[in-house]
């Protein structure tokens, strides 16, 4: 199924909570959704027929400099197509409801998110640090990030 | 050293020897150096096939062990981050006097590709715990670790083993002497 | 006397300690600096909790900082066994962003050293899976001739691990005059250690008993955790990039989708997983020969490099077939020299989130092959 398809079946189903559909050149068709109705959505894509987007095949954390966002990248096995959602939160409050229920992949993916940039998954049931040490401060790939001067007594910089 | 050499000069003959008891430890300490299993990044897989039939690393009579407490040396190859580099410290203090370390690559030399962003890299394994040898590359073939461990068998082989101490207070009074 | 009180109990419900263990960061078997906790009861694995990040390379940190060609070598450093397919999903996504039609011969080449690059995958896989059995026999064999594609990479690259050669628009430099050749004796070599391969471990009986109806992943928790690659077509899914949505030249090509059917025991054990990986090689082999056969030798692989790499402003997620299963990269350019944003979906890091779920309830020996099954490489999972 195209996306321009799936944007209008999403359109119909939950209206006001589909921000924004941008099928520009160069860029792989994305919808843009509210927080609150994500969750919702994401069932919907997995559930419905004809979309079956069973494979969450990337779920990546962004930093738009102003806020962040998460970007969703699904893959159908059976029906072979791809789509993309997008949310985005403000910097204070970075709150995104998990999908961890609806792909179990997500888990590890969102405690990444988190580890990376600082986006908190309300309702992950163990949303801890995955890649840096469970005591490092602050979300390296933010673009405000600075290394810290010391680890542990050991010097970071060069 | 070339004690075999030395044995097959008509004029040693018998098959006697005479030497130092200490070279005769170091040769025998050198020739059989026992490493510990343990691979960190890409370098690792260069390790690997250090190991295996091409390069067969075990003619230099090094075998692995998976017990710091039995090795002799101690391979760190690959970059090492933060959140490995305490426990490399542990296993180095683990491991039984004399002990040795091999740096192999960049990354452990010196953070090698990730020295300037690498937020979570430590810069050179040095600035944790000694290292005896450094190997360049990224990676470095097999045949530079390969020199780099005939290098260490070179380096145990000067080693002093009796009165240490006495000895060493005395090279630094001498080299005292020089400098004034 | 009094009443003797009858006691009624299940055997499942006798409750012996638990105890916690501890395997790696340094460990024998864990495939590089994975830490694995696990939760016994007895000897049988109730919990097995990963830790990992301890190889954590700051990888798409560095991402932001360089410019494009200069993110190839730190891709080749998170995969670092399969590095010419790490390298391809992403200069083609670049071409695609830039609207660059790289040359026939460059395609050939490509696939051609994909594959050669899979097949030595799968040898250093089935090895060290076999070293964790107890097999170092087999080790030997697939090292020797796993040097042998290696040479042909050297040859080409000048690289033995990481060779920086697939570049955006062509190749770093052309392949040498008896390059054919060389492949097809490669080819050969593969296929005749590949059958006493097949003698020595894989139909095994002693192997058998090791590792069939072990570690039993179902597809549709195969699906929900996102496996791919063997992992999820030792499962019996017919999931495979290459031909699902093909890219670069694969339509061209005959070959099958190998899946596990349950040969010994039951389907999605760690013997299917593993004797997918076998069987690939052969369709591997059977790719390079078909590509040999169709490539040009003239022509110039280095005709279509642009002289600046500098895509506009856009988001593509490109994503190929790793030996190990999809490998994707999101990339988001902003139209300067340096990307603003490279998400990279390690696929060792997809898969391994499935081994807790599929080692429970089995003995701790078990857990070490169940590991070994899944074929991780820690530079990709923590990147
Ligand atoms: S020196 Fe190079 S090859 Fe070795 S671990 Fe570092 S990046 Fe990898």
């Amino acid at each position: 199924m195209q996306a321009q398809e799936i944007y209008e079946k999403l359109k119909a189903e939950f209206g006001d909570a589909i921000i924004e559909f941008n099928a520009e050149p160069f860029f792989d068709p994305f919808v843009l959704v509210t927080t609150d109705k994500l969750f919702d959505i994401c069932l919907y894509l997995r559930d419905t027929q004809g979309l079956e987007f069973d494979y969450l095949s990337c779920l990546g954390g962004m930093d738009y400099k102003e806020n962040l966002g998460v970007v969703y990248h699904l893959y159908s096995i059976k029906l072979k197509h791809t789509f993309v959602i997008k949310v985005t939160v403000s910097k204070e409050n970075p709150f995104v409801p998990t999908v961890e229920r609806i792909w179990r992949t997500a888990d590890w993916h969102e405690r990444e998110a988190y580890d990376m940039m600082g986006i908190q998954f309300e309702g992950h049931h163990n949303l801890i640090r995955i890649l840096c040490p469970y005591d490092w401060e602050n979300f390296p790939l933010r673009k405000d990030y600075v290394q810290p001067d010391e680890y542990h007594g050991m010097k970071v910089p060069y | 050293m070339g004690l075999l050499n030395k044995l097959d000069d008509p004029y040693y003959g018998g098959g006697i020897i005479l030497g130092k008891v200490e070279d005769i430890l170091n040769w025998g300490r050198s020739k059989s150096d026992w490493y510990l299993q343990f691979g960190l990044a890409c370098c690792a897989i260069e390790f690997m096939a250090v190991n295996a039939s091409h390069f067969d690393f075990m003619r230099f009579g090094c075998i692995p062990r998976t017990s710091p407490r039995q090795a002799d040396f101690i391979i760190i190859s690959g970059t090492v981050t933060f959140k490995m580099a305490e426990r490399i410290k542990v296993l180095y203090e683990q491991m039984a006097e004399p002990k040795y370390v091999i740096s192999m690559g960049s990354c452990s030399n010196c953070g090698g590709p990730y020295w300037e962003h690498g937020y979570h890299v430590l810069k050179g394994v040095d600035r944790i715990i000694p290292v005896d040898v450094y190997i360049p590359g990224c990676p470095p073939r097999p045949e530079a670790l390969e020199e780099g461990m005939i290098r260490l068998q070179e380096k145990i082989n000067k080693q002093a083993i009796f009165n240490k101490r006495k000895r060493l207070a005395e090279e630094e009074k001498q080299e005292l002497i020089i400098d004034n | 006397m009094g009443e003797t009180k009858k006691v009624e109990f299940e055997y499942s419900q006798i409750d012996s300690e638990r105890m916690r263990l501890n395997v790696g960061p340094q460990h024998p078997s864990t495939h590089g600096v994975l830490r694995l906790e696990v939760e016994l009861d007895g000897e049988i694995v109730t919990e097995v909790i990963p830790h990992i990040g301890y190889l954590h390379r700051c990888f798409e940190k560095h991402c932001e900082k360089m410019t494009y060609p200069q993110v190839i070598p730190y891709i080749d450093r998170m995969d670092y066994i399969c590095a010419m397919n790490n390298e391809w999903p992403y200069v083609m996504g670049i071409e695609k962003l830039m609207g660059i039609e790289v040359p026939e011969k460059v395609e050939y080449i490509r696939v051609i050293f994909a594959e050669l690059n899979r097949i030595a995958n799968h040898q250093i896989a089935i090895a060290t899976f076999g070293l964790d059995a107890g097999a170092f026999t087999p080790f030997l064999y697939l090292f020797r001739d796993r040097e042998f594609i290696l040479s042909i990479f050297e040859k080409a690259s000048g690289g033995r691990l990481l060779y920086n050669y697939y570049w955006v628009g062509g190749l770093a430099a052309d392949v040498h005059k008896e390059f054919k050749e060389d492949v097809l004796s490669i080819v050969k070599q593969v296929r005749e250690t590949n059958k006493e391969i097949a003698d020595l471990l894989l139909y095994n009986k002693i192997f058998i008993e090791r590792v069939a109806n072990v570690g039993i992943l179902p597809a549709d928790v195969a699906i929900s955790y996102g496996c791919s690659g063997p992992v999820a077509r030792g499962s019996g899914l017919a999931f495979d990039l290459r031909k699902d949505a093909p890219y670069s030249i694969y339509d061209r090509f005959d070959f099958d989708v190998v899946t596990g059917h349950g040969e010994v025991g039951t389907v999605g054990d760690c013997f299917d997983r593993n004797i997918v990986r076998f069987h690939e090689m052969e369709q591997s082999c059977r790719i390079i020969e078909q590509a040999i056969e169709q490539m040009p030798m003239d022509g110039d692989v280095r005709e279509k490099l642009p002289k600046k790499i500098r895509p506009p402003k856009g988001e593509i997620y490109t994503k190929a077939e790793n030996p190990k299963g999809e490998l994707g990269f999101y990339i988001v350019s902003n139209g300067t020299d340096k990307p603003e944003r490279i998400k990279s979906r390690g696929t060792s890091f997809v898969n391994l989130s499935v081994l807790p779920e599929i080692s429970k309830g089995y003995l701790f020996a078990d857990l070490i092959m169940i590991l070994g099954s899944v074929d991780i490489v820690l530079g990709e999972v923590d990147r």
